[in-house]
C-alpha cells in the first residue's frame, strides 16, 4: 500500500512543501498575522471620543464646559482661524459657534461629525432645558457573529484556501517542468492520474491543518465561534480545496517558467483578493458588477463560509454558492487535462 | 530537422554508443527511442515493441526500460532514499533500495537530501532512479558530462556491473575516452545524421594507421619553410596529412620510421619546431578526419 505511486508522489508534495520554511510561513504563519493584525485594528471600541470645538466669542467656556460634559465628546475653545483649519483638515469633528444663533460649522459626508452634531445639540438644548417627552433606557449589545473579526475570519478562510491551492499546485507543477521532472516521470510507467491526484491529497492534508490554525486561532484569540456545524465548513473547504487546486492544475497547464505561472497566478487572484468580500463586504460595489463579482470562485467559496460560521445555515441551504464553487474547479481541471504540457 | 535518415540497430547486451558534438542529434535520436519524442516519420522498434501501438504497450515496455535524461534535476529537498522509493513505486518489479543504492554505491548518502550531493553524486542517484526497475535496456544521455575524472570513473564501474549482469546500454557522449572505453559499437554523429559505425577498434583502425603525429613549427620560422602536404605524405609510413589551425597531425603506421624521417625534412629545411607529440589514434583522430573539425568546441 505505503509504495503504491499514489501514495510515494503525495508523500514527495507534502515533503517538499514542508521542507520549505517560507511556504509554511505563507500558509500557515501569514493569515494567522494577518488575522491578529486586522483584529486588533479594527476591534470594537465604539467610535471614541470626538473632537469639538467652540469659536471664541462671548459665552465660550460656558458652552465649551456644556459640551466636555456630554458623553463622548471633548471641547476646546479656539480662535476662528485655528478653528477652521483644524475642520478643514479633519482634526475637528465639529465647530459650535456661540451666540444668539448657535451655528454648527461641519461636514455633513463626515459620519463622525453628524454624530458630533447630534452629541452636541442634545447637551446643548438640555442644558437651556429641554425636556424629552418620552421615556428611554439603553441596553447595549456587544454579540460575537457582529464584529469585523467574525466577518474577516471566514474571508480570510476562503482566501487562504486559494492561495494555498493555486500555488501549492501551480508552483510545483512549472517547478517539475523547468526542471524536467515531469519529463522524467513521463519516461517511467506512472500513470499521468496518479501524478495529478498526488495534488489532490497532498492538499487535502494540508487543508486539514490551514483551517484548524486559522479557526482555532480565531476562537482563542478573539472568541470567533462557528455557528452552524463543522462539518459544514469541512465540508466547504474540501470543496473550495480542491476547485482551487482544479483552477491552479489550469494556470500551470502550460507555463513553462515560474515567472509565466507567477504572472497568471497574480492575474488569476488580484480580482478576486478586491472583489470577492475577503476584507469588505462585496456589496460596496455598484449594482452593475455584482453578477460578475458573485459568480468568482472565492465569493461563493467566502458567502458559504460566513453563511456556516456566523449565520449557521446548513449545506443544503448552500446549493447556488457551492455549485459555483463545484462548476469552477470542474471547468477547470477538465481543460487542464486537455492541455497540459507534460514535458 | 535535428535528425534525418537514422538507421542503426542495437543488439541486446552490447553497450551502443551515439557520438557526436553538441547539437549533432544524439540526445534527439535517443528520445526518439525513449519514445518522449514522436519521430516526423520512420519506425521505432524497442525490444520488439512500438511506442505507436497504445498506451497499454508503451507502458509495458516503459516497465522493461531505465531512462536517464540529460537535464533532469530531481527534487532537492527529497532524501536519496525517497527518490529511490519514488521511482520504484511507478514499476511493477523493483530492485529494493537497498539493491540500488548499493549498486551504485550510494548507501552512506542514503539519508542526505539530493540537493546536498555532489555532481556526481547526483549523477549516480539518478542512474539509480534508472536502474530501480531492473531494466532490461539502459538509456543514458551524456551520463557523464562535467563529472570529474573520478566521478566519471565512478559512473564506468555502475555500468560495467550493469553489463556484467547481462543489460544492454545505449549511451550519448562527447567524450571520445568514454565510448572507447565502454562501447562495443559506436555510431559517430554530426548534423543529425551517422557519419560513421562500428567498433571503436574497426572505426580507428579505418584510419589505416594507428599512430597520430602532430607537430607545429616555432613562429620565427616562417611560413615559406614548411613542407608541403605532398612532401609529408611522402615520408616512410605515413598514412595521410591533415593540416590544422596551429598544427599539422600526420596519421602514420610507424612511428620509429616517420619520426626521424620528418625530423631530417625538418632540419633540411631550418625549421624549428615548437610542437612534437605522438599519440594513439582515437575516436577523435576518427572524427577529425571525417569531418575536418574537433569534437570538441574547445
Amino acid at each position: 500500500m505505503s509504495d503504491h505511486p499514489l501514495v510515494q508522489l503525495s508523500l514527495a508534495r507534502m515533503r517538499e512543501f514542508y521542507r520549505e520554511p517560507e511556504a509554511i510561513f505563507w500558509v500557515f504563519g501569514f493569515p494567522i498575522v494577518l488575522a491578529f493584525a486586522l483584529g486588533i485594528a479594527f476591534r470594537n471600541r465604539g467610535p471614541g471620543e470626538l473632537r469639538v470645538a467652540v469659536q471664541q466669542g462671548s459665552g465660550d467656556s460656558a458652552v465649551a464646559a456644556t459640551l466636555a460634559r456630554a458623553p463622548g465628546l471633548s471641547a476646546v475653545v479656539l480662535d476662528s482661524s485655528q478653528a477652521r483649519l483644524q475642520l478643514r483638515t479633519g482634526r475637528l469633528a465639529l465647530l459650535v459657534v456661540p451666540g444668539e444663533t448657535v451655528v454648527y460649522r461641519f461636514d455633513s459626508t463626515r459620519t463622525e461629525s453628524r454624530l458630533a452634531r447630534l452629541e452636541a445639540d442634545e447637551a446643548l438644548q438640555r442644558s437651556r432645558g429641554r425636556v424629552d417627552p418620552a421615556r428611554v433606557t439603553e441596553e447595549r449589545v456587544t454579540e460575537p457573529g457582529s464584529r469585523y473579526i467574525d466577518f474577516l475570519i471566514p474571508g480570510l478562510l476562503g482566501m487562504n484556501l486559494m492561495g494555498s491551492g493555486l500555488w501549492g499546485v501551480g508552483f510545483s507543477v512549472v517547478q517539475a517542468r523547468t526542471k524536467k521532472l515531469l519529463k522524467r516521470f513521463m519516461a517511467t510507467p506512472m500513470r499521468r492520474s496518479d501524478y495529478l491526484l498526488s495534488f489532490v491529497l497532498s492538499r487535502l492534508v494540508f487543508l486539514f491543518v490551514e483551517v484548524a490554525a486559522l479557526v482555532g486561532f480565531g476562537w482563542w484569540m478573539f472568541h470567533v465561534g462557528v455557528r452552524g456545524s463543522l462539518g459544514a465548513v469541512a465540508g466547504i473547504t474540501v470543496l473550495g480545496s480542491l476547485s482551487f487546486a482544479g483552477l491552479g492544475m489550469l494556470v500551470a497547464s502550460r507555463a513553462r517558467t515560474i515567472e509565466a505561472v507567477s504572472g497568471l497566478m497574480n492575474l488569476v487572484m488580484l480580482p478576486m483578493w478586491i472583489l470577492s468580500g475577503t476584507f469588505f463586504s462585496y456589496a460596496r460595489f455598484p449594482d452593475a458588477m455584482q453578477p460578475f463579482v458573485k459568480a468568482l470562485p472565492l465569493t461563493a467559496l467566502n458567502d458559504a463560509l460566513r453563511a456556516v460560521m456566523i449565520d449557521g445555515s446548513s449545506l443544503a441551504r448552500l446549493g447556488a454558492p457551492l455549485g459555483i464553487v463545484a462548476a469552477w474547479g470542474l471547468v477547470s481541471f477538465v481543460v487542464a487535462l486537455r492541455i497540459f504540457r507534460w514535458r | 530537422m535535428a535528425v534525418a535518415g537514422l538507421d542503426l540497430t542495437v543488439e541486446a547486451r552490447e553497450c551502443f554508443g551515439l557520438l557526436g558534438p553538441n547539437g549533432a542529434g544524439k540526445t534527439t535520436t535517443i528520445e526518439i527511442l525513449e519514445g518522449l519524442t514522436a519521430p516526423d516519420s520512420g519506425e521505432v522498434e524497442v525490444l520488439g515493441m512500438r511506442w505507436t501501438r497504445g498506451t497499454g504497450e508503451s507502458r509495458a515496455l516503459r516497465e522493461r526500460l531505465g531512462i536517464q535524461l540529460q537535464d533532469t534535476q530531481l527534487a532537492d529537498k527529497l532524501t536519496v532514499e525517497e527518490t529511490v522509493r519514488l521511482f520504484r513505486s511507478f514499476y511493477r518489479s523493483a530492485h529494493s533500495v537497498e539493491e540500488v543504492l548499493a549498486l551504485v554505491e550510494l548507501e552512506e548518502k542514503r539519508t542526505s537530501w539530493v540537493g546536498k550531493l555532489s555532481g556526481g553524486q547526483k549523477q549516480r542517484l539518478a542512474v539509480a532512479c534508472a536502474l530501480v526497475s531492473r531494466p532490461e535496456l539502459l538509456f543514458l544521455d551524456e551520463p557523464t558530462t562535467g563529472l570529474d575524472p573520478q566521478s566519471r570513473r565512478q559512473l564506468w564501474e555502475v555500468i560495467g556491473r550493469f553489463r556484467a549482469a547481462g543489460g544492454t546500454v545505449l549511451l550519448t557522449t562527447h567524450y571520445m575516452e568514454e565510448a572507447e572505453r565502454l562501447c562495443d559499437r559506436v555510431a559517430i554523429m554530426d548534423h543529425g545524421k551517422i557519419i560513421a559505425l562500428g567498433s571503436p577498434r574497426s572505426l580507428i583502425a579505418s584510419l589505416g594507421a594507428e599512430h597520430v603525429v602532430e607537430f607545429a613549427l616555432a613562429d620565427g620560422s616562417g611560413r615559406p619553410v614548411a613542407p608541403a602536404t605532398e612532401e609529408l605524405a611522402a615520408l616512410p609510413g605515413v598514412r595521410a596529412v591533415r593540416p590544422a589551425v596551429d598544427r599539422i597531425a600526420l596519421t602514420v603506421e610507424e612511428v620509429h620510421r616517420a619520426v626521424p624521417a620528418l625530423l631530417a625534412l625538418l632540419e633540411g629545411r631550418g625549421a624549428e619546431l615548437s610542437l612534437l607529440a605522438t599519440h594513439h589514434a582515437t575516436l577523435e583522430d576518427v572524427f577529425v578526419s571525417l569531418t575536418g573539425r574537433q569534437l570538441r568546441d574547445e
